[in-house]
């Protein structure tokens, strides 16, 4: 019964949402695994959060509620905040993660402020706080999909043709410098695309969530795999599950939210790869431990009993 | 409605003089992200609390909530321990995983009771005089204001307890353990306030933004002074101004109180960051241009000492040919030899720049300083 | 080429050397933010030997190497490799760097990290191909890393590591390779294996430069030293240079190095 009510559920709209879902679980997947492995898993969050006041400002500029353009604003004080956080730490003796914490929380203040000061001037034509905090995939249209779909593809694209500098500059930096390559450009490329991914999800799972879904999919490939290609693939793969899964899970049922099941999908995703996954998984090593011990035994029974066999 | 303003500002600085305390161990450990982690996983904790006392005060609320922030600290930490994901990576699954618990429970089961995401998320100081602590029929008071009131209490007696083991553990946890001062009990008591300071400030601020009152106050402070008992004192003052100021701004333009003191925050600490003496980035600016010559002037004479009496030494102290060895610019060296000459460290003789005594022992200090 | 110099011979100056210089710095000073990490240094080596930049922790040794290889800004002075900037001459520069510098639990395996060494020469976008391969192949056989190539690099031990490293430096296949430290946690017999093949760099006629820790084993693997504290303190052959007096002057009275 319940099963028939989730094939009847699976209409268009539903299908959209999960394409939706699906292109933005393989993009932020795809690209978090840089994220994840230069150890900047918190960077997404920063700059998901950092993102409020440029949409606010982008609707007080042009008075326009357009994705694209609102999109935009994201961008761009998205990669404000992320170049403050690196002139705060290049300049001062503030860490990074104090730099991050303190962009994170008081860009989103104002942004808060602006929201605020918007929906004061009576202007009711403005996108809702709740949709930018935790998105709103059930209002993913046929003309978001193509947007996503085209910036995703570029982002992508990106990564295909710089491969092999983009994987140098994260392994070993001065090494990369060394041989010519600019590190400087590369970095700035990574973080664009980082800034894409996350505006992109931003619809979907909104502010507060964004970072699992670049952090966790990645996370999970990196226990499978030793190879960086493989573990793009993967995470783009555990992306789209993750995103597929929880689109239909939230749907099966009343108020679900879809972005926050989604992240629990993801979840569940790490958690199962933590433990089963062969080789680097917990439940492998505890095995080898005890499969070592048991050997180990072995041969300290035949040890201590070789005195008395050669007695014999 | 005087007395409004009074109360709103009073909870504002209680409540962010109680943040920033914890917050300074917070920066100086580079445990930052940690509170914005405790802020967001502690929402399950405190839904739960709710279902079972059905009161957002109560402190039970807090303890649950406290209960849930130690607890994603020792998840983070346990994680990490399996080497399979690093601390940063840690940090960003969980407390994601946690938030969502928590919003999925309350969308499903407590649509109808007062307990909203936003409320929790981003707060309202404006509404926090609201709810009054009666006894006997007696008004004592905004019940928030007991609360960060307590917590502020509970930090400062933490705080000036523990001072020389929060300092040890702190600047160097293995001592701290060699001298038996067990660093993780610190820890984990730092964490429990955290947590419960974080849960006390979600009703007037929410969980984002308590992270500019946790990191805010004291990353500004460390800009200014070198001394962990001054840094405590400033992050408190300079808490209680962005309270005080932001309130005014919000006041005045009619906007979200949390916010508006989360935006004092950053242009107060930009504001340092940029006008603060000797480390501020003004200041390096004019020191850099006032070092500039002084720097130069001690390059030359290093120069000079070190071809001194070697074969090269007339070629490499030719004042025209001095840009070329040093890569300088013409215009810029001849400054610097300018320079050099008026402050008597050099002498000209004919086209060769010979050293003075002066100039000589500038360049022996400087090379074993 | 000498008609080149003859104003300065003109001047009375005595030139020394006239050939080449492998690696020729002039009054090279390095500042970071205010604090200078480099004093006017200068240090001239001849092509072909094996040249080891000693001092205390703090000289700026690993320093010299960058500012070397440009990767950080001089505020004064000049760097040439072969008579010509370093950015004209990265084709015959290798590098290795310390070994901590990088994550050794990245998602890769030996041979791709060896592999790295021919990016520059394939410059933007351009896969390495089968040709990368066999150079890469080759490198690890001459550092008996030959049967590890699908190795994930976090198995590798440190003297592995190492090699690696090393392999990558070989097949960037320079005229002049920096090395930070590449003894650095390394167990005696890699020690012995790293320092037979940089003589045999030597002997193909190769520059080497290596930074190193271990005073005791200067005199027996390297010919060439430089002493550095902040500023140069000596440069030369071992024999002249890595003396007591020397040692004294870069180490101050903290040297319990006694030599034979």
């Amino acid at each position: 019964m319940e099963t028939l009510n989730i094939l009847n559920r699976f209409d268009y709209t539903l299908m959209i949402v999960a394409i939706g879902a699906a292109l933005l679980g393989a993009v932020s997947g795809a690209l978090g695994t840089y994220a994840v492995l230069r150890r900047q898993s918190l960077l997404g969050d920063a700059i998901s959060h950092a993102a409020l006041p440029g949409i606010a400002i982008a609707f007080l500029l042009t008075g326009s509620k357009t994705p694209l353009i609102l999109v935009l604003g994201a961008a761009i004080a998205g990669w404000l905040g992320t170049l403050l956080i690196m002139s705060i730490v290049r300049m001062t003796r503030i860490k990074y993660d104090s730099a991050l914490g303190v962009v994170l929380s008081t860009f989103f203040g104002f942004g808060l402020v602006l929201h605020t000061f918007i929906q004061r001037t009576g202007n009711a034509n403005q996108a809702g706080l709740d949709t930018f905090l935790f998105g709103q995939a059930a209002t993913i249209l046929e003309r978001d999909i193509v947007t996503m779909g085209i910036l995703g593809s570029v982002a992508i694209l990106i990564t295909v043709i710089f491969w092999k500098e983009l994987k140098l500059l994260i392994f070993d930096e001065g090494f990369a410098a060394s041989l010519g390559f600019s590190t400087r450009a590369l970095d700035i490329l990574l973080t664009s695309l980082l800034v894409i991914a996350i505006v992109l999800g931003l619809q979907a799972v909104g502010a507060v969530l964004m970072s699992a879904m670049l952090v966790a999919p990645a996370v999970a490939a990196r226990q499978w795999t030793d190879r960086l290609s493989v573990m793009m693939l993967l995470a783009a793969c555990f992306g789209i599950l993750a995103g597929v899964s929880g689109t239909i899970i939230s749907s099966s049922a009343s108020r679900i939210p879809t972005g926050p099941t989604i992240v629990l999908c993801a979840t569940v995703v790490v958690g199962f790869s933590i433990v089963f996954a062969l080789n680097r998984g917990l439940l492998w090593d505890w095995m080898r431990q005890r499969r070592n011990r048991q050997g180990l035994e072995a041969a300290a029974n035949r040890l201590f009993k070789e005195p008395q066999q050669g007695g014999d | 409605m005087l007395q409004g303003h009074f109360e709103i500002q009073l909870i504002a600085i209680v409540t962010a003089v109680a943040c920033a305390l914890p917050g300074v161990y917070l920066v100086l450990r580079r445990m930052t992200l940690m509170s914005d982690a405790i802020s967001h996983a502690i929402l399950p904790g405190i839904v739960l609390a709710f279902f079972l006392t059905h009161s957002l005060s109560s402190p039970l609320l807090i303890l649950a909530a406290a209960g849930t922030g130690v607890l994603t600290v020792v998840f983070v930490e346990l994680l990490q321990r399996t080497k399979l994901i690093k601390e940063d990576a840690a940090i960003g699954l969980t407390f994601p995983a946690l938030f969502s618990i928590g919003v999925i429970l309350i969308s499903r089961f407590a649509g109808n009771v007062h307990l909203d995401i936003d409320a929790v998320l981003l707060g309202e100081l404006a509404y926090a005089p609201l709810n009054r602590l009666k006894v006997a029929g007696y008004d004592l008071g905004p019940v928030s204001l007991y609360v960060m009131g307590v917590m502020l209490v509970l930090n400062l007696v933490f705080i000036l307890l523990f001072y020389k083991e929060l300092k040890l553990a702190t600047f160097d946890a293995s001592l701290a353990a060699t001298l038996g001062f067990a660093p993780v009990l610190i820890h984990y008591g730092l964490m429990t306030l955290v947590s419960m300071t974080t849960v006390g400030a979600f009703d007037a601020v929410g969980s984002i933004l308590v992270v500019a009152l946790i990191a805010g106050p004291p990353a500004t402070a460390y800009l200014m002074t070198d001394r962990l008992s001054r840094m405590l004192i400033l992050s408190a003052v300079i808490g209680s101004v962005n309270a005080v100021s932001g309130y005014w701004v919000a006041y005045l333009f009619d906007v979200s109180i949390a916010g508006a003191i989360a935006t004092m925050t950053l242009l107060i600490f930009g504001l340092v960051f940029l006008v603060v003496p000797n480390r501020g980035v003004i200041a390096i600016a004019r020191r850099h241009a006032r070092q500039k010559w002084e720097f130069a002037q001690t390059m030359l004479v290093i120069h000079l000492l070190n071809h001194e009496g070697l074969p090269e030494a007339e070629a490499e102290s030719e004042i025209t040919h001095l840009y070329e060895h040093l890569r300088w610019d013409p215009t810029f060296a001849t400054q610097v030899v300018r320079y050099a000459l008026n402050n008597q460290c050099v002498l000209q003789q004919e086209t060769q720049l010979i050293l003075t005594e002066q100039g000589r022992s500038i360049a022996q200090q400087a090379l074993v300083q | 080429m000498n008609q080149l110099h003859t104003p300065l011979q003109q001047r009375g100056i005595k030139l020394q050397v006239l050939e080449t210089k492998a690696i020729e710095v002039t009054d090279l000073t390095v500042a970071y933010q205010d604090k200078p990490v480099l004093w006017d240094i200068d240090l001239d080596v001849p092509p072909g030997v094996l040249l080891s930049i000693v001092g205390p922790n703090g000289a700026g040794k690993t320093t010299l190497i960058k500012a070397i290889l440009g990767l950080v800004r001089p505020a004064a002075g000049n760097v040439l490799i072969y008579d010509k900037p370093y950015e004209v001459q990265r084709g015959i520069v290798g590098y290795v760097p310390q070994r901590g510098t990088v994550d050794w639990d990245f998602p890769t395996n030996v041979l791709d990290v060896v592999m790295m060494g021919r990016y520059g020469a394939l410059g933007w976008i351009r896969r390495p191909g089968r040709q990368e391969r066999e150079l890469a192949m080759q490198a690890l056989e001459k550092v008996g890393l030959e049967t590890y190539t699908t190795r994930q690099i976090s198995q590798l031990s440190g003297g592995q590591q190492q090699r690696v490293f090393l392999a990558r430096a070989l097949v960037q296949d320079a005229t002049v390779y920096l090395m930070d430290e590449p003894f650095q946690g390394v167990d005696a017999t890699t020690e012995r294996a790293i320092i037979t093949l940089l003589q045999e760099l030597r002997a193909n006629g190769k520059t080497v430069i290596v930074v190193h820790h271990d005073l005791q084993t200067v005199e027996d693997y390297f010919d060439w030293v430089m002493l550095l504290n902040i500023r140069r303190i000596a440069s030369g052959p071992v024999a002249d240079t890595f003396t007591s007096d020397n040692l004294r002057q870069t180490y101050g009275g903290r040297v319990a190095f006694v030599k034979k």
